[in-house]
């Protein structure tokens, strides 16, 4: 074994071992209380290439990404560095050995600078031994220009998109002179031009000989950027692949062990009256003159960009944020909603687009979680919670949900994505909602609880309820909806039935 | 097989690991001291700390003002708050209560014609004024935004002053019997125990508990539930407020006199009682048994030194201590569950 820093110090010296394989681990086994996050894994990240993985949420390749980045040390099995085995001791040991991890999370301060943020901890010195900010500057601009980026290295974060502050990240990575590169979902918040642009990074990136890791849930991105790829299930290998020898058919069922037969289980029901009804929608400064009608059974769906106002114009329906102007009817009548709690009276549902920090309370177990906006009017006497009948309830919405945990009173934060979301669905469904408002619903969820939350949400079509998904995945929207409402800088741009609506009809309403 | 049913009794062993109360650390915790203590008697003072039942009793009844404003602060850090003002809304209190118990016996009393009132009045008075001074706290919080620290601490300052300026800086002597009976004997507990009793029953079993922890969780998430956030945090400080204020009327018939300087720093030994009894800063997390339990360790703290013959001094320096001690093994604890 050698130690880390004799590592840093044989990079240093330009010494560096030829290995086949840049990063690779062996037998790996990680247990958490209760659970095998990994069981005998093995991985090889080759030089010059981009390596996916995928699988399932829960299926291990976050627990293995975190070995590889230094935040977890495998309780079994070896990592190896360019044929050292080497044991990482934190995720500051893994950059100065050459392994640089961009999280989900973007991790930037967003008060300091560009420069700031990609130098810290390494800002340069004058001979006074304070910052020399000049020095600072000619180096980010510098590497912005390796990696054709135009920012000003000046701007303070908090002014940055956060397609922007991806890229700040990217950067700061490279800056570390890394061999190799760990991306965790990193187009999740992009749009397609931003896409492209990271995706023409990356290229660079490989073509200079740094190894990818490249954590995804999108089948298309693995074959635009892949080279090869590994499925992991229930924390199992279970292979690797070049990316051009495989169909996306092949590689569901890899993920999931059995076919899904259906990706989008849309059914056609009757559609009864119109249930809710916005007319003339303003929020001063942020979307304007939004107009539409969901009727009984109905799924609209909301499309467009990043930005375009889709959730403002939920939160504001759902009394989040209530609206400047305009009226909302709810079966003819006009209703004041000023409040999600008036929302919920009325029998709103509303499924937030961020599960960590509008949705799950994440120190609270399941049954905490799911039980929250029922007790707004059931299961209260008195002010005191029937805890049998409530608990019950909730045991069998889990079921009927399929939440994989042992027991209801595990901590949210435990669970996977999509078994959260599941969680968060339950508790909109026990209110029994005639309204429900979905924002990304399926948003970095695995393919499996994908086509599960999709089948619940046809059934509840299918029951009467009126739909609104809001979703940035274009095969979802047109999968599921009835309808589609596309939106653009806080305007609709179009309406299109789900007979006309095609992705070309619905990007040029979008984009415009 | 064998390793399925040895991985079953693991995950068996485990689940009856969960199923321990929380409050058993620092139960524990609350055992080793008096134990510490107890040895520490024999070798140096030459007697049993444990042994004397009078001495226990001193104990918990020098902690029970703290015990009952403790148990408000909790539900207040539950939330993710912080309330600095109860010290001082104690000394406000205990002026204001005294003013409507005092005997008409006693030549020099405040307001001559509300002499005898019955007990209800003063007690009612003293709870209601901390309750008022907790709404206030509430309304800031909600209604501005700013800051729990900051809004309480406006309290902690302006309600210092307000018990000051009530008799220009004069105690009120002179309590009827009636009242001073409250502070006697065994009564200050009982109350202790009577409101730790109700809010724990609250907090487990009542939608107001399952909101406040919701809240502490995550704001938002609770917002978008549909739970009235502002409403509820007004009624998490009033209820803080009005148990800050029984502090106050057990506190001045205890002493049988009031003055305006009551109070002063009981705020952070309740803090310290509910961050020593497991209740996270960070909020979503706490039980009133954990803070009854660490009301207890402060008071066995207090006493066991007394019992030592330490300096007071010294005593100071340690408790400092052992506070921030409670929240560094409060942190680690929540790091190890992360990974």
């Amino acid at each position: 074994m050698v130690s880390p820093t004799t590592m840093a110090a044989v990079r240093a010296s330009g010494a560096i071992p030829n290995a086949e394989y840049l990063l690779s681990a062996e037998g790996v086994r990680k247990e958490f209380p209760g659970v095998v996050a990994l069981d005998d894994v093995q991985f090889k990240l080759k030089r010059g290439s981009v390596h996916a993985l995928m699988g399932e949420n829960g299926a291990g390749k976050s627990t293995l990404m975190k070995i590889l980045a230094g935040i977890y040390t495998p309780d079994q099995g070896e990592v190896l560095l360019k044929g050292q085995k080497i044991r990482l001791k934190s995720p500051l040991d893994a950059l100065e050995n050459g392994i640089a991890m961009i999280h989900q999370e973007l991790n930037l301060m967003p008060f300091m600078t560009v420069a700031e943020n990609i130098w810290i901890r390494r800002e340069p010195k004058n001979r006074f031994g304070f910052v020399d900010h000049g020095e600072m500057h000619r180096k980010t601009a510098e590497l912005f220009k390796r990696l054709n980026i135009a920012m000003d290295p000046e701007t303070q974060v908090r002014d940055l998109s956060v397609a922007n502050r991806q890229m700040v990240e990217i950067a700061k990575a490279v800056s570390y002179e890394s061999d190799v590169l760990i991306m965790d979902e990193p187009t999740s918040a992009l749009t397609e031009r931003e896409v492209d642009h990271l995706f023409t990074i990356i290229r660079d990136l490989r073509s200079q000989g740094i190894g990818i890791v490249y954590i995804t849930h999108k089948m298309n991105e693995l074959f635009e950027i892949a080279d090869e790829f590994s499925v992991f299930r229930d924390g199992k290998y279970i292979g690797t692949h070049a990316s051009t020898d495989v169909t996306r058919d092949d590689i569901i069922r890899m993920m999931v062990g059995r076919e899904i037969t259906q990706m989008f289980p849309k059914e056609e029901v009757p559609i009864g009256d119109v249930v809710l009804s916005v007319k003339n929608l303003n929020l001063k400064g942020v979307f304007r003159d939004v107009s539409f009608d969901v009727r009984a059974g109905e799924i609209l769906g909301i499309a467009g960009l990043v930005g375009s106002g889709r959730s403002n114009v939920a939160e504001t329906i759902f009394g989040v944020t209530p609206a400047t102007s305009g009226t909302i009817s709810i079966n003819g009548k006009q209703v004041n909603i000023d409040s999600p709690n008036t929302a919920i009276k009325h029998r709103m549902a509303f499924l937030t687009e961020d599960r960590k920090d509008t949705g799950c309370l994440l120190i609270l177990d399941i049954l905490e979680n799911m039980q929250i906006a029922v007790l707004q009017d059931k299961f209260v006497k008195n002010g005191f919670v029937s805890e049998g009948a409530l608990t019950k309830v909730c045991e069998e919405m889990s079921k009927k949900l399929r939440v994989k945990t042992p027991n209801l009173s595990e901590r949210i934060e435990n669970l996977s994505g999509g078994n959260q979301q599941k969680v968060l669905i339950g508790r909109w469904l026990l209110t029994n909602p005639r309204i429900l408002i979905l924002d990304e619903p399926t948003r970095g969820i695995d393919v499996g609880a994908k086509a599960e939350i999709h089948r619940f949400v046809t059934e509840l079509a299918r029951d009467g309820v009126a739909v609104i998904m809001i979703s940035s995945e274009m095969p979802e929207v047109l999968g599921m909806s009835d309808r589609v409402m596309v939106m653009h800088e806080g305007r609709v741009t179009g309406f299109l039935d789900r007979a006309e609506a095609t992705q070309v009809k619905v990007m040029e309403l979008a984009a415009q | 097989m064998s390793t399925n049913s040895a991985a079953q009794a693991q995950a068996a062993a485990q689940k009856s690991a969960r199923r321990l109360p929380p409050e058993l650390n620092i139960f524990l915790v609350l055992v080793g001291i008096a134990l510490v203590y107890e040895i520490l008697g024999w070798i140096f003072v030459g007697q049993s700390f444990l042994m004397n039942p009078q001495r226990l009793t001193i104990i918990i009844l020098q902690v029970s003002v703290i015990g009952i404003i403790a148990v408000g602060v909790t539900q207040v850090i539950i939330t993710g708050g912080i309330d600095l003002s109860s010290g001082s809304v104690v000394g406000m209190t205990a002026m204001f209560t005294a003013s409507l118990a005092q005997a008409s016996t006693w030549p020099r009393a405040l307001y001559p014609s509300l002499t005898d009132m019955p007990v209800i009045v003063p007690v009612t008075l003293g709870v209601g004024v901390g309750l008022l001074a907790g709404f206030i706290n509430g309304q800031l919080i909600a209604k501005t935004k700013i800051p729990p620290f900051i809004a309480t601490l406006g309290m902690m300052v302006s309600a210092r002053g307000i018990s000051k300026w009530y008799t220009k800086g004069q105690p009120v002597s002179g309590l009827t019997e009636q009242f001073n009976f409250i502070g006697t004997g065994i009564w200050p507990v009982v109350i202790f125990l009577v409101v730790a009793v109700i809010f724990h029953i609250a907090l487990r079993y009542t939608r107001y508990g399952k909101f406040t922890y919701a809240i502490g969780a995550n704001v938002q998430a609770a917002r978008v539930s549909g739970i009235n956030v502002e409403s509820h945090l007004v009624k998490v400080y009033a209820i803080a407020g009005a148990l800050a204020g029984l502090a106050g009327v057990v506190t001045a018939a205890r002493a049988q006199t009031a003055q305006a300087g009551m109070g002063v720093m009981y705020e952070l030994d309740a803090i310290a009682a509910t961050v020593i009894g497991g209740t996270s800063l960070a909020g979503g997390v706490g039980r009133i048994t954990g803070t009854v339990i660490g009301t207890v360790i402060l008071g066995v703290m207090t006493s066991g030194f007394t019992f030592l013959r330490v300096d007071a001094f010294y005593q100071e320096i340690v408790k400092g201590v052992i506070i921030v001690a409670a929240v560094v093994v409060d942190v680690y604890r929540q790091k190890k569950r992360k990974t």
